[in-house]
């Protein structure tokens, strides 16, 4: 793919109060990225990008509060790079349902918890997306539905007409795990989307 | 739908599987036995819940046969929880398990605490759907787990009794078998496949990555913050809590207040579990433990770990 080797390195922090952190961190790291892990509010600080893992949204949001981490994450994800997968998805939309819940609310979509079933109802799927060379492998599980999303937001793959992988301009999500599969094209396309900030000198 | 889809027991199958425990790493499994139980473990911020007729300490007390919790049971905490919902079936028992993938429990976990059906076999955990968890004591039992199809090993521990020194046994025992593994040669890895009674090509894994290739958690006896970021640190990748969050004793609940304290502390004290100052502040939230049975008391028959092979 693209990422140019001449390019300095990127430091990308990854959530890991709970979920599976240190897939996503193997992936970062295969792909020649800097990983930092970040529990507390101070280690937002010195990253180029953040990746919300896939885990439970519930056990994050109790977390983030306790840790007086909300409201960090919150400022960061509202304008720095920000991938979630999974219940990172779910943090990021700004309507939850399934139960309802609270979020972070900084990308322009409704999420639904759930809403493909419970763990038996798992699937792994490869379908064309709009991202190029050819089909993408998508482990989906326990995965959220994306039912609604605002004018701004591109939407980058579609399952049964719903929304997977989207983006609105420096927050991407997907319901699925790509930190699961071996393709890399989703975090070197969240590397890119780093990439095109810092060449707007807009980190 | 244009696309390709695959989800059956194959090896698509054993991915998904292990992927949901990979999504439980750095949480705490939670034993409840209601409702009601089921919404403080989940306000708590556990990542899952193992829905339970009686936790491990009651049986341990109470005694008879230990069977699959009953339905309307499971279904009520099912319908409670937004977070993934485990049950247990006896070891063997491929008929439990059956019926528990029928329900849509997302995880299985075929457990020691239960009075086994099969003095032989374990269920053919291949066979089905939806993920199991197994119990282990040493890297050859957990190896015969995941070659029988199970997508996630737990110590055993010496479940129900508060009591944290065999989980810890259990654990190191792990631990130190795969060390040893990694600097094996090859003609030792035949014989250490003999010793461990266990497949020569996960023994052959092992020796290579250093670690099982599924999800290691540790579970038997965590009672206290202080338990849980011990297993953490010898390796354990999430614990189990059973009896230890909603039990003051082997009879009584806990005040509903006070388990909610002990099972936000637990919970906070297994992700911060290499950080003595968020330990040290999670232990002192954390108000009573339960009273617990010390292992070292407990007659040979009274142990739940010897049940399986």
């Amino acid at each position: 793919m693209s990422s140019s080797s001449n390019a300095p390195q990127l430091t990308i922090g990854v959530l890991a109060l709970q979920g599976d952190y240190a897939s996503h961190a193997r992936v970062l790291e295969e792909i020649g990225v800097r990983v930092k892990m970040v529990r507390k509010a101070q280690e937002l600080t010195g990253i180029d990008g953040l990746i919300i893992p896939g885990g439970e949204s519930t056990t994050f949001l109790k977390l983030l509060a306790r840790e007086g981490l909300f409201e960090p994450l919150r400022s960061f994800a509202a304008s720095r790079p920000t991938f979630g997968t999974c219940a990172g998805c779910i943090l990021l939309a700004k309507h939850v349902s399934g139960p309802e819940q609270e979020s972070l609310g900084v990308l322009d979509a409704s999420v639904e918890r759930n809403a493909y079933g419970r763990q038996i109802d798992s699937e792994i799927l490869t379908d064309e997306t709009r991202l190029p060379g050819g089909p993408l492998e998508m482990v989906f599980i326990r995965a959220p539905r994306i039912s609604q999303v605002g004018a701004e937001v591109e939407v980058l793959a579609t399952r049964d007409g719903s929304p997977i992988l989207v983006r609105e301009k420096n927050v991407l999500a997907a319901t699925f795990h790509p930190e699961l599969s071996e393709d890399r094209r989703v975090h070197r396309y969240f590397l890119q989307m780093i990439q095109e900030r810092r060449d707007s000198g807009n980190s | 739908m244009s696309g390709h889809k695959n989800n059956g027991s194959g090896g698509h199958g054993l991915r998904l599987k292990v992927g949901l425990a990979e999504m439980l790493k750095g949480g705490v499994i939670m034993d409840v036995t209601d409702a009601k139980q089921a919404e403080i473990a989940e306000k708590a911020g556990a990542v899952a819940v193992m829905a339970l007729e009686r936790v491990p300490a009651q049986i341990r007390a109470e005694g008879g046969v230990a069977r699959m919790a009953s339905i309307k049971k499971i279904k009520e905490i099912m319908s409670a929880s937004s977070i993934p919902v485990m049950a247990k079936c006896r070891i063997g028992h491929f008929a439990e398990a059956q019926v528990l993938q029928e329900l849509g429990v997302d995880f299985i976990d075929e457990s020691e605490v239960l009075t086994p059906a099969d003095e032989l076999h374990h269920v053919d955990k291949h066979a089905f759907k939806t993920p199991f968890v197994c119990g282990a004591r040493d890297l050859g039992e957990a190896l015969r787990r995941i070659a029988e199809g199970a997508a996630m090993i737990r110590t055993k521990g010496e479940a129900g009794t508060g009591d944290v020194v065999h989980a810890v046994k259990h654990l190191r025992q792990i631990v130190k078998d795969m060390r040893q593994l990694t600097v094996m040669s090859e003609e030792e890895l035949y014989a250490a496949a003999k010793e461990h009674r266990a497949p020569y090509e996960l023994i052959r894994m092992v020796a290579k990555s250093g670690k099982l290739p599924v999800p290691n958690f540790s579970a038997g006896g965590i009672a206290t913050p202080a338990d849980a970021a011990l297993v953490r640190q010898l390796g354990a990748e999430a614990v189990f809590v059973g009896s230890g969050i909603f039990m003051s004793d082997s009879h009584s609940f806990a005040p509903a207040e006070e388990a909610e304290v002990r099972a936000r502390a637990i919970v906070r004290a297994t992700t911060f579990f290499d950080d003595p100052k968020v330990l040290a502040e999670a232990s002192e939230e954390c108000t009573g433990a339960m009273k617990g049975l010390a292992v070292a008391a407990l007659d040979a028959s009274s142990m739940m770990q010897t049940r399986g092979w």
